[in-house]
């Protein structure tokens, strides 16, 4: 029954945040504010762990393709294959949900609990608009574009270290990652980002805003935060793989 | 004018607010006074909404808050500027853009004309040169300015203050007390003050209402809480060696 019970308080919270804006332009700086904040501070990290992730998945599977009947350029096909249909969407959205999602919690939260929150309110802005509408559509903007930035960053890392480790050479890697491409893997992987961006941005936030008391619970909120919206990416990762690759 | 009228509440089975009744005068000082849990602060956030009341009626100028839909209770609350307890500046913001803040929301001014305005109610809360400071760069005094210019940017009808002083020097509670009054005077404000200072009440006090134990026990002038025999007021009133010997001069 608690279920049902966050789940209909999460709904309203949601209906609240995308009510009608009080005056639109300042909404339009608010989003731009939080790509740059939640967008744009991310860039960091996402690159680094993709170009590893790429790295690693080729030395992997290179050393796993020994067998002389499968052909080189197969290595090529796993690190695109694997970047564009998981790795990318999935993993650097987790990655997300623990930086980004963190930090959105424990700012919504503080806020709530030094009752700038309920000044907002007294001052009659509706305050789950003005604090999380921005970063929901932030998120939803800026992720996908994250998400690409990482394929190509971890493509181009496997690359690389591929030629460095000497396990692949540029001519079967190149034609390992143009072999048989489909373009809809890419359109699959930008859906699943834009839902787990969705639950980055709200699942956090919604967490904050219902904090009550002091410092420690910010803290518990914000860890809330975090694990649920992982679970919640992992759990549609799934329902979406089922939904659009079957 | 703000009326109360039977106001009750409780928090999960306990009782906060019993039945609290009271008419807020426009262009005065109206002050609530009580022990620490009372329910002051209670009392204010059921007024403006924060909280919900079990019964009750709270009318603006006639205009019964719980019965407006929520654009309505959105259009009183923009006549309302309120301090909290706490500090509750928006802590990424300058001074400035905290004061800039309500009217970038609720007016069209132009950027040039918004900066005018927080200028002038930042110097009429006698806070200059602090403009890009940020709030954790203030002390408890200036923050509090900072609330109040915030406050009266947008012209606000009714003023409510939760413990404007608290953490004060005495010296600058009087600056503080004397502004909140002078501008409900000036604007002809509807203005609500939390105190636990009976400085401020002698000070500020055009219309005092005590509460103890979630209960209204008494009402009067800042001239007749002096004189008056209740028990319980004199208990607050007189709370220290020092205003009791006081008392004891004057008689
Ligand atoms: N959200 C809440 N949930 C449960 N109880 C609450 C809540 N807010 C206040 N109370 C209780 O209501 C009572 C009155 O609290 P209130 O904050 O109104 O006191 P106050 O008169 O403002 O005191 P102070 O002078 O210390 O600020 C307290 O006993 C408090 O425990
Ligand atoms: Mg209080």
């Amino acid at each position: 029954m608690r279920v049902f019970y966050h789940f209909g308080k999460y709904y309203l919270f949601i209906k609240r945040a995308f009510g009608k804006p009080e005056k639109f332009s300042i909404y339009i700086d608010r989003i731009f504010e939080e790509i740059n904040i939640l967008g744009i501070g991310s860039l960091g990290i996402v690159a680094i762990i993709s170009v590893f992730m790429g790295a690693v998945i080729t030395i992997q599977s290179a050393f796993n393709f020994e067998s002389p009947l499968i052909p080189l350029y197969a290595v090529g096909v796993a690190v695109r294959d694997s970047m564009i249909l998981e790795f990318s969407p999935a993993i650097v959205s987790l990655i997300l949900a623990g930086k980004v999602g963190s930090s959105i919690a424990s700012e919504i939260g503080t806020m709530r609990v030094t009752e700038q929150i309920d000044a907002l309110e007294i001052m009659g802005i509706n305050s789950a608009g003005y604090l999380v509408f921005p970063k929901i559509i932030a998120s939803l903007l800026f992720n996908p574009i994250l998400v690409v930035f990482s394929m190509f960053l971890g493509i181009l890392g496997g690359y690389l270290f591929g030629i460095m480790a000497g396990v692949v050479t540029d001519y079967e890697y190149i034609y390992g990652i143009t072999y048989e491409f489909r373009p809809y893997n890419v359109i699959y992987a930008l859906i699943k980002s834009a839902v787990f961006a969705f639950i980055i941005a709200s699942v956090p936030a919604f967490h904050g805003y219902y904090t009550s008391g002091g410092a420690l619970e910010v803290g518990r909120s914000s860890t809330k935060g975090v694990v649920y919206s992982s679970v919640l990416i992992l759990a549609f990762d799934l329902i979406l793989t089922q939904l659009l690759l079957s | 004018m703000i009326q109360v009228n039977n106001i009750s509440k409780s928090f999960t089975g306990r009782s906060i607010l019993k039945d609290i009744n009271f008419t807020f005068e426009t262009g005065k000082t109206n002050i609530i006074i009580g022990e620490s849990g009372s329910g002051k602060t209670t009392l204010l956030k059921c007024m403006v909404g924060l909280n919900e009341i079990d019964s009750g009626e709270i009318l603006y100028d006639g205009r019964s808050f719980f019965d407006l839909d929520f654009k309505g209770k959105k259009a009183i609350r923009k006549e309302i500027g309120m301090l909290f307890q706490g500090w509750c500046l928006v802590r990424l913001k300058t001074v400035e853009e905290n004061v800039v803040f309500p009217l970038s929301m609720f007016t069209d001014m132009s950027a040039e004309e918004k900066r005018d305005r927080a200028n002038f109610c930042l110097q009429r809360v006698n806070l200059n040169n602090a403009n890009n400071l940020y709030p954790s760069e203030l002390s408890g005094g200036m923050k509090k300015r900072v609330a109040i210019a915030r406050a009266i940017a947008v012209q606000p009808k009714y003023l409510f203050c939760d413990e404007p002083n608290s953490g004060l020097d005495p010296k600058t509670s009087i600056v503080i007390d004397s502004l909140i009054k002078e501008i409900t005077e000036e604007y002809n404000i509807t203005t609500i003050v939390i105190t636990h200072d009976m400085n401020s009440v002698i000070e500020i006090g055009d219309n005092i209402m005590f509460i103890y134990k979630g209960e209204k026990w008494w009402e009067g002038t800042k001239h007749e809480i002096l004189k008056t025999n209740n028990q319980e007021i004199c208990d607050f009133v007189y709370a220290t060696e020092f205003m009791k010997d006081l008392k004891e001069k004057f008689q």
